[in-house]
Formats: C-alpha cells, sequence, structure tokens
C-alpha cells in the first residue's frame, strides 16, 4: 500500500447524502479482474449529465471529493475505492462514511476523514466560490487545512501508523502465526468444515 | 458485567490481543464468488501465499451468472472471463468451488446456511455485503472488502476495530400480513440507512422468536441497509431444528457438544446495550420504499411524502433527488404507482418459503397485462424443492418466467436488467439509482406484496386482492 502522510489539492464539492457504492462504480464494471482500470466508470450515471460536478472544467485535476453524509454506502465492491484512486482522488471527506467503505479506503491508501457537518459545509461554500483553493489534509498532524478552515479529525491511532508507514496488513498478521496455530489447535472439532482433511 | 451475544462470539475469536491494535479475530468460514475474488487471489499470487485453510473456504457462483441457457457459453466474454477466472483460483490454491450447473451452486448466502456451514457462534465472512444474512443464526458475520479477502485467505484472521452493541427488540406479534421483510424495511426507516453505522444489531424479543430461519435471514440480511456492522439473533430451537440432518451440521456426540455450546450464546440478562430500539410488531403493516435508499420507505397504504416535511436538510435534498429520480410526486398514493416488471428472488427473499408465499398469492391469478415477472430461485436446492411442491408450474401458469438460480436483478450485473424507465417491485435490498439496471427505478417489497403487484400492475398487498378472485390470503412468512 501506498504511505499517506500529507496531500495537497483542489476540493471537488459533491453535495450529495447517501452516495451508494452502486454510484461511484456501477456493477457491470465489477466484471473486471484487476485493481485498475476504473475511473471511467466512476460516478458513470452521473456523469452522463453535463451539469455534474465533475464534468466541471475547473475541477479538473482535483484530488479531495467532498461529500454529503453516509458517503460509501451499500455494497462491500473495493472497486469503489480502486475508482475513486483510478480517477486520481487522494483523499475523501465527509461527516459520515459507511463502515466497510472505510475499511476498505485505509488498506489502500486512500484516505477518509470524519468532519462535523459544518466544517463540510464551509468546504463546499469555498470549493463553490473559489474553485482554485486548495485544502490540506495532513495525517501527521490530524488536520485539515484550508484557507477559513482549520479542523481537527480523528482516526485510530494503528490505522494511522498503517498509513503512514504504508503497511501491509497481511505481512503484520503474518508475524503472529504462532499466535494463529495456537488458537487453532484449541478450536472445538464440532466447527464445520467445507472439506474433509 | 454480563456479555451480549455478540461480545460473546467476538470473545471467542480472539486470536491475539494487544493495547493499542485491534484485535486479531479467528474466521471459521469463509465464502467466496466470483466478483470480489480475483484480486486477491492475484495478491496471493505475487506474495507466494497459500490459501491457509482451504477446509473453512467455500466458492460458488452467483453475481455474474446468467439465469437462462445457463448450459450455453456465457455470451458476455468479460462474464465468461470472471467466471474461469474463479473456476482457475479454485484449482490452483484447492478451494471447493460449486459452479454454474452444480446441484449446490447458488447465492453464496442461501449456500452456506443450506448446507449447515453456516452454525451459531461462528464467524462468517465474505465480499459481500449481505454477509450479515448468516447471523440469524447467532454467527457474527459480516461482509468484507477484497483486501480482507485476501487477509483471510492467507491468515484466517482478521483484525477488527471494536463495535458498538444496539438491541431492536420487536415486541408482540407480528399481524398475519406483515412478513419479515415488511419488518426490517420498516427499522431501517426509522433508524436510517446510516443510523446503525458501528454496531452490531441484535433482534430479539417475541416477534422475532417467532419467526422462521428463513425469515431471520431476511432480517440480518437487511442490517446492512442500516449501515450495520452486523444483525444476529440468539440460537434457540428453531434454529438447532434447522441445522440437525444437514450436510455439515454436526453429528452423534459432535451434535451434542455443539448444542450445548450453541445454548450458551444469549445475551446475559444484565448485559446492557450501546443502544436499544423498541418496536411494536402490532403496529406493522406491508412496508415499501418510495425513494433511492432503503430508508426511504412507508407502509403501503400511506402516499409519497412531501420533501419538505423533512427536518433534516440532506434528508430533505435526498428526498428531492430522489422524488425526482423515481419520477414521483408527493402526495401520491403507494398504491397508485404502476410497475412493469416484479422481481422475486435475491438473499433477501430468494428462499423456499419466498417462492410459496409468492406462489400461494399468484395460484389461479394472471400478471397482468404489461408486467414481467421473473422468479430467480436463490439456489439449484431452492429450485428443486419448488419444482417438487410444483410452485414453478404455478408461476408459469401465472404467466411468470421461471428462471436459474442467481443474484439475477437484484444488482443487474447479467443480462436480468430493467431499461432506462422501467419500473420494478423488487424483493431483492437495495433500490439505489440504477441497481437493476441503468435508469430503472425500484421499489423494495415482500414477496407476497410482489405477487399481489404482479397481479394488479400497480403496487398492491395480497389483501387488495379479494375483489379480483375469491382467494384465500397467505399468511405471513
Amino acid at each position: 500500500m501506498e504511505a499517506f502522510t500529507t496531500h495537497t489539492g483542489r476540493v471537488v464539492p459533491l453535495r450529495r447524502s447517501n452516495v451508494d457504492t452502486d454510484q461511484i462504480i456501477p456493477a457491470h464494471w465489477l466484471k473486471k479482474v484487476t485493481r485498475d482500470g476504473f475511473e471511467d466508470g466512476l460516478f458513470e450515471a452521473w456523469r452522463k449529465d453535463e451539469a455534474f460536478v465533475l464534468n466541471q472544467p475547473e475541477r479538473r485535476g482535483a484530488t479531495v471529493l467532498v461529500a454529503g453524509p453516509d458517503f460509501g454506502t451499500g455494497s462491500s465492491r473495493e472497486h469503489a475505492v480502486w475508482a475513486l484512486q483510478n480517477y486520481g482522488f487522494k483523499a475523501v471527506i465527509s461527516s459520515r462514511f459507511a463502515d466497510i467503505f472505510r475499511g476498505n479506503s485505509l488498506k489502500n491508501g486512500l484516505l477518509t476523514v470524519v468532519l462535523p457537518q459544518p466544517v463540510v459545509d464551509r468546504l463546499w461554500e469555498l470549493a463553490e466560490t473559489d474553485p482554485t483553493a486548495e485544502v490540506t489534509v495532513d495525517l501527521v498532524a490530524r488536520k485539515v487545512l484550508a484557507p477559513g478552515v482549520e479542523a481537527d479529525f480523528e482516526l485510530d491511532e494503528n490505522a494511522r501508523w498503517r498509513l503512514l508507514k504504508g503497511l501491509d496488513d497481511i505481512s503484520i498478521t503474518l508475524q503472529n502465526e504462532d499466535a494463529v496455530a495456537a488458537y487453532e489447535a484449541l478450536r472445538p472439532s464440532f466447527k464445520p468444515r467445507t472439506q474433509v482433511a | 458485567m454480563g456479555r451480549t451475544l455478540a461480545e460473546k462470539v467476538w470473545d471467542d475469536h480472539v486470536v491475539r490481543r494487544a493495547e493499542g491494535e485491534p484485535d486479531l479475530l479467528y474466521i471459521d468460514l469463509h465464502l467466496l464468488h466470483e466478483v470480489t475474488s480475483p484480486q486477491a487471489f492475484d495478491g496471493l499470487r505475487k506474495n507466494g501465499r497459500q490459501v491457509r485453510r482451504t477446509d473453512l473456504t467455500i466458492a460458488t457462483e452467483d453475481h455474474n451468472t446468467p439465469t437462462l441457457d445457463i448450459d450455453k457459453p456465457i455470451a458476455d466474454p468479460v462474464s465468461r472471463t470472471q467466471l474461469e477466472t474463479l473456476r482457475k483460483n479454485c484449482a490452483d490454491f484447492g478451494v471447493r468451488l460449486h459452479p454454474l450447473g452444480d446441484v449446490e451452486q447458488g447465492v453464496v448466502h442461501v449456500v452456506g446456511p443450506q448446507l449447515g456451514l453456516t452454525q451459531p457462534g461462528t464467524t462468517v465472512v465474505c465480499g459481500d455485503s449481505h454477509t450479515s444474512t448468516h447471523g440469524a443464526f447467532g454467527a457474527l458475520a459480516f461482509g468484507i472488502g477484497t483486501s480482507q479477502v485476501e487477509h483471510v485467505l492467507a491468515t484466517q484472521t482478521l483484525p477488527l476495530a471494536p463495535f458498538r452493541t444496539m438491541a431492536v427488540t420487536v415486541n408482540g406479534e407480528l399481524p398475519a400480513d406483515v412478513t419479515a421483510k415488511d419488518l426490517i424495511l420498516a427499522v431501517i426507516a426509522r433508524i436510517g440507512t446510516g443510523g446503525g453505522q458501528g454496531y452490531v444489531l441484535e433482534y430479539r424479543g417475541e416477534a422475532i422468536e417467532k419467526l422462521s430461519m428463513e425469515a431471520r435471514m431476511t432480517i440480518c440480511n437487511m442490517s446492512i441497509e442500516a449501515g450495520a456492522r452486523a444483525g444476529m439473533i440468539a440460537p434457540d430451537e428453531t434454529t438447532f431444528a434447522y441445522l440437525q440432518g444437514r450436510p455439515h451440521a454436526p453429528e452423534g456426540p459432535e451434535w451434542d457438544a455443539a448444542v450445548e455450546y450453541w445454548r450458551t450464546l444469549r445475551t446475559d440478562d444484565d448485559a446492557v446495550f450501546d443502544h436499544e430500539v423498541v418496536i411494536e410488531a402490532a403496529e406493522l403493516a406491508p412496508f415499501v420504499t418510495w425513494g433511492t435508499n432503503p430508508g426511504q420507505g412507508a407502509p403501503l397504504s400511506a402516499a409519497v411524502p412531501e420533501p419538505a416535511t423533512f427536518d433534516d436538510p440532506s434528508e430533505r435534498y435526498a428526498a428531492e433527488k430522489a422524488l425526482e429520480y423515481m419520477g414521483l410526486s408527493a402526495g401520491q398514493p403507494l398504491r397508485d404507482i404502476a410497475v412493469d416488471t416484479v422481481f422475486v428472488g435475491s438473499c433477501t427473499n430468494g428462499r423456499i418459503e419466498d417462492l410459496r408465499s409468492a406462489a400461494a398469492v399468484l395460484e389461479g391469478r394472471q400478471v397482468a397485462d404489461g408486467v414481467r415477472m421473473l422468479v430467480v430461485p436463490g439456489s439449484v436446492r431452492v429450485a428443486l424443492q419448488a419444482v417438487e411442491e410444483g410452485l414453478d408450474q404455478v408461476f408459469t401458469a401465472a404467466g411468470a418466467e421461471w428462471r436459474h438460480a442467481g443474484c439475477s436483478m437484484c444488482l443487474g450485473m447479467n443480462p436480468d436488467q430493467l431499461a432506462p424507465g422501467e419500473r420494478s417491485a423488487s424483493t431483492s435490498n437495495r433500490n439505489f439509482e440504477g441497481r437493476q439496471g441503468k435508469g430503472g427505478r425500484t421499489h423494495l417489497v415482500s414477496p407476497p406484496v410482489a405477487a399481489a403487484t404482479a397481479v394488479l400492475g400497480h403496487l398492491a398487498s395480497p389483501a387488495d386482492l379479494s375483489d379480483v378472485a375469491d382467494h384465500a390470503v397467505p399468511a405471513g412468512v
């Protein structure tokens, strides 16, 4: 996973709540067996509308998505995270994320930042008034900074450490293989098996 | 202090606990399908890793499979490649697979329980958000992303952030015309699509205890639509009776040992939930959605709401957007909404009891002109049972299409889709924009409501059919 320390970029203000993962990447894109090539599927249905925020020329190259509450609800498809990253987003800010989406994002180095709705409102106003305004998402200091905005955010220390270092979860777990083997030795024999050894 | 059911199952699976780190949990059962696994197997190959416990892993094909002409090569080359990739991955890594055409194939959340693999007190994961279904057995079951699929394949464990607990207590008895689907839609409308965020829900109370296992699966299935981490129901005699004799259920002394353990899986009397919601079963009625998220629902007897009546500005805006997308106006009675498509199936409502309740409404009646009705059994086993009971004949005689098992129109990944502007009454779980096909409009309903809607051509419950033909109204499932 790519490490995340701090990022500065322009904002895409997405004034929608309950942006579900079917909107982020529709199901027909899920037939692909790779982790890349999803950028054209990102918000595919909404992008058919010329007025959609992602189609505005001044949003080209923006890297921070600021969305309404309950972003990433619905399906567990990690393709939603890959689509956002393939398109160029580095961070998503919302007042509330769906759990599975949030977990997926942090495992891929896409920083999802929870900020109170009033701060989200200010970032929306800022980006709409001045599309060139930049926002900095600083994971080291756990702060979001923009003209007239300085907001602290929470992220559990372990997740933050893994992101800062770009650590791969599986390698960390494999260091505890003894503990896994010890647990397995004590599992009750009535537990189900899909194959008989 | 006592512990809740969820806390007991969690504690029994902690492999490693360390200050400042998420608990490392052991996973008893890992279910795989073709859509969310290919990139995970790629990761294993890239790092030279194996599947740690093939005996705790099982795969089937469901999301992307056709429901017609399943004996012919799959027409779409991209879909075909995805299925071939799963077959190769399972062969290379020694994972048991039930492919299209196999008697055990079906929607992954229907297959696990019917094989008896889903058991009380187990941890169950799958790269699919509706894994919450398995919580009906008192399992801690949740959907995961592809990175986590790879993690479980390689280690049979997952590092997991702590959760909060919420009791959803349903007092009293459900009215005869109210199904598990109506109940869970009402719960989601009450707590909202984000209301369960961070929580494991435990459904309890008299109304829940009286539900069949299949109805309990319908309830737990949609926990994710309330944003919950998982949903659970304490195992009881109904659970044990469902499991006994299934292919992977324990036998003999193992069965006795298992049941002894399973009986301990109840929330202690002195346990405290972080949050509690109480629902009176008697107040419930057939429930349908009018909007574009599963929380935007109302009793069938109600009207499309006026967005201005929502206090929360983002909910108000969401309601405005939803009505625009759905082509509805505030104040319109829900019963007046005409549909052109009816879908019965999915991991929510694709089991035998669901098909029985839809068939009971359709028997001796006809699907309305201009309405296409698809009936897609949740698994091959469900289909075989339905055929044995003659339900397929009831459906086809009524003018519905009887299809092969799979996820089908629930997510519109295979050719079973709505065309732009088409409107469905669907027994599935999500009414998101374009979920069932680009530009398609979805109303979530129970199986009896789906069948009654098919007959009348507009949203309706079996009770509305009394003047169409003299017919008994089936009891709620």
